[in-house]
């Protein structure tokens, strides 16, 4: 296969992915904040085939659950009650992309029944459906965190390497500063330093922007080294020669150059902003309850006793492997396929 | 010694930057310990305002950083307001723990990483190098956090290793022997998840430093005079590669530091990262802007390491430095 197919399969996969996230209410069973206090930490129901009498089913079914008499955490499975899983089902209201008003759901197993495929939380939620819609929180905090960092570093970079002088001195000076702290260290101090009980939709836009500032630094020093050996080029100086002044040659001649490098490091930055809130949110910093992320779902595995007695509440921690490989893959490809091409010096800046 | 004495100087500016960084940040809070307290009935509004007096809370930014930073350098990091003590001696049992952990994970991370990518930039492309690169992929796309705390479960439930904590109840009555093998055995887990989270990006940079310096020509009129093959990797080869690795080393500290501050949390091991989460949701100000320094002071000190050891090892930065 050729880079550019494989580059187009890494693409589409990735775009499907996130096209499903999108559409988190359509193929989750459940309202992710509908509580059942009936059903807390009930373990992941198995999707049987073959009924007790051995009869087999082509269409599975599930066992509804039920609290073991005299304890409060312990199921087991109702053999009398089988529950069909049922196609296209009515269910729970949702809204696709926060407008769209449905209320159709890929599966599910109508008349409100509590079914918990992944198993559920302390209060009864249905995990399945809070990995995936927190799956929304998390990426989209990862993917405009991204953008920002990306905007602010094209911004500064562009600056210092345009106009040099004092200015590159003094940003590039700042640019050391933030590389050089740990990066938990940063985001740990800009975090202490905000609102920390705050609602959930204010917290995650806190949580976006310390996320997207910490970052820019790597980003505007790699496009200062583009910009300070793309505008020593012919095609610019001719330009400049015919009169253009410094804002037009930076954005018509100049800023285009740096697209490639900008998209290799949206590759990278986006799994990684996803990881800094998921590591916010499980440290109590970031989103707060009963918004999920990934982060914040994984943060009841801090209790001893979830951590011991319900495995499945692991689960959400394992919901990224797939976006994360995606993403290092394109990676590895845009910056294979860049290397092909990249004008002499542009990756000095490095 | 210019070379020393710029980069000395480098290091003091990051030092006085975060420092900088870290107070300006601090005032644009909104709120500080002593709002959280106007909501408690049991202190008075004249208490809290001659609290307020006594911590200086309302005199303007600059005066209060100038007093700060002169404290700082007499080796105050002011009081915590949580605790009632002075900050400096609270983070330095605290900064003992993590700098035990992290000093443990570079070391091991090291001593594994070299090896590892010497042996597989020597078998570029065969399989085991191919099998070695699949493996570090994986490592690299299982989060820490995944990590952390996947094997907390796996052995919480079998119960091989002591979890959380530095050491079992009872301490002070073991012997010494048995005193260092329990931190030792409770060492085991955190410094795991930290040399697996960072083996696989050093694994690479090493791999491919190797490879590159095993194309040099010397290395093939070295070959030709019959020099064996080990003597050749390790006293040839490596010291050809040493100048980018060196300048990894700086990088390894940081995400060290970084990726400790989580697992510590998670492991529950009594360093800087949960006292910092501590004094972050308590607003206790200088502790959170003593850790951050404190941090930054160990990788500014690292990278002042790194930057000797390359001035020892490479005798182009000698040259340049000094025959100017």
């Amino acid at each position: 296969m050729s880079t550019r197919s494989r580059l187009l399969v890494c693409v589409a996969v990735l775009g499907a992915l996130h096209l499903g996230v999108a559409c988190a209410g359509f193929f989750a069973p459940n309202d992710p904040a509908a509580q059942d206090r009936d059903h807390p930490y009930a373990p992941p129901m198995r999707l049987h085939f073959v009924d007790a009498h051995g009869g087999l089913h082509l269409r599975p079914f599930v066992y509804a659950q039920a609290l073991r008499v005299d304890s409060f955490d312990t199921y087991e499975e109702d053999r009398a009650k089988a529950i069909p899983l049922k196609f296209f089902v009515r269910g729970a209201l949702y809204r696709v992309l926060g407008v769209l008003p449905l209320r159709v759901h890929l599966f599910g197993f109508g008349d409100d029944l509590p079914v918990y495929l992944l198993g559920s939380d302390g209060y009864g939620r249905d995990l399945l459906s809070r990995v995936l819609f927190g799956a929304q929180v998390s990426l989209l905090a990862g993917l405009i965190g991204a953008g920002l960092t990306l905007s602010i570093g094209l911004c500064v970079g562009a600056v210092a390497g345009f106009w040099g002088g004092w200015k590159d001195e003094v940003l590039m000076r700042v640019a050391e500063l933030f590389l050089a702290l740990p990066w938990i260290y940063l985001l740990f101090a800009m975090r202490a330093f905000l609102p920390l009980a705050v609602p959930p939709l204010k917290a995650f836009l806190l949580v976006v922007m310390v996320i997207g500032v910490v970052g820019w630094a790597r980003p505007a020093r790699m496009v200062r080294g583009i910009v300070l050996s793309a505008k020593e080029r012919d095609f610019v100086r001719a330009a400049r020669g015919f009169g253009a002044s410094g804002g037009y040659l930076l954005r018509r001649h100049i800023l285009p150059e740096t697209s490639s490098v900008l998209l290799t490091q949206a590759a990278i930055l986006v799994p990684q902003f996803v990881l800094a809130e998921m590591t916010l949110s499980f440290l109590g910093l970031g989103v707060p309850e009963p918004m999920p992320s990934w982060g914040n779902l994984l943060a009841s595995l801090q209790h001893y006793n979830v951590l011991v007695s319900y495995w499945w509440m692991y689960l959400p921690a394992l919901a990224m492997v797939p976006f994360f490989v995606g993403y290092l893959v394109l990676a590895s490809l845009l910056q294979g396929s860049t290397e092909a091409y990249k004008i002499e010096g542009a990756g000095s800046g490095v | 010694m210019r070379f020393v004495l710029r980069r000395l100087g480098h290091a003091a500016f990051l030092l006085v930057g975060v420092s900088v960084l870290a107070f300006f940040f601090s005032t644009l809070a909104p709120g500080n310990y002593f709002d959280e307290m106007r909501l408690n009935p049991q202190i008075s509004a004249e208490q809290l305002s001659a609290l307020r007096a006594e911590y200086q809370v309302d005199r303007p930014m600059a005066v209060r950083y100038v007093r700060w930073a002169g404290a700082v350098l007499q080796g105050d990091l002011g009081f915590s307001f949580a605790y009632d003590t002075p900050v400096a001696p609270l983070l330095w049992t605290r900064a003992r723990n993590t700098l035990l952990l992290t000093g443990t994970a570079t070391l091991l991370v090291w001593m594994l990483a070299l090896p590892l990518g010497v042996w597989s930039a020597e078998r570029l492309g065969r399989p085991v190098d191919v099998a070695l690169s699949w493996a570090t992929a994986v490592l690299l796309i299982i989060p820490d956090l995944a990590l952390a705390l996947g094997l907390l479960v796996l052995v919480v439930r079998s119960g091989w290793l002591p979890t959380g904590g530095m050491v079992s109840v009872g301490f002070d009555t073991f012997s010494v022997v048995h005193k260092l093998q329990d931190v030792a055995l409770h060492m085991v887990l955190p410094v795991t998840v930290l040399v697996a989270s960072a083996l696989p990006v050093l694994l690479r940079h090493v791999r491919a430093a190797v490879a590159e310096a095993l194309q040099a020509p010397f290395l093939r009129a070295a070959e030709g005079h019959g020099i064996s093959r080990r003597r050749l990797l390790y006293r040839y080869v490596l010291p050809a590669a040493a100048h980018p690795l060196i300048a990894l080393f700086g990088f390894s500290i940081g995400t060290l530091l970084s990726g400790s501050l989580l697992v510590e949390v998670v492991m529950s091991w009594p360093g800087l990262g949960p006292f910092l989460l501590e004094a972050i949701l308590a607003r206790d100000l200088y502790v959170v802007i003593g850790g951050v320094l404190l941090s930054t002071l160990f990788l500014v000190a690292g990278n002042f390491a790194a930057d000797l050891l390359l001035y020892w090892a490479d005798p182009r930065i000698r040259a340049e430095t000094t025959g100017r």
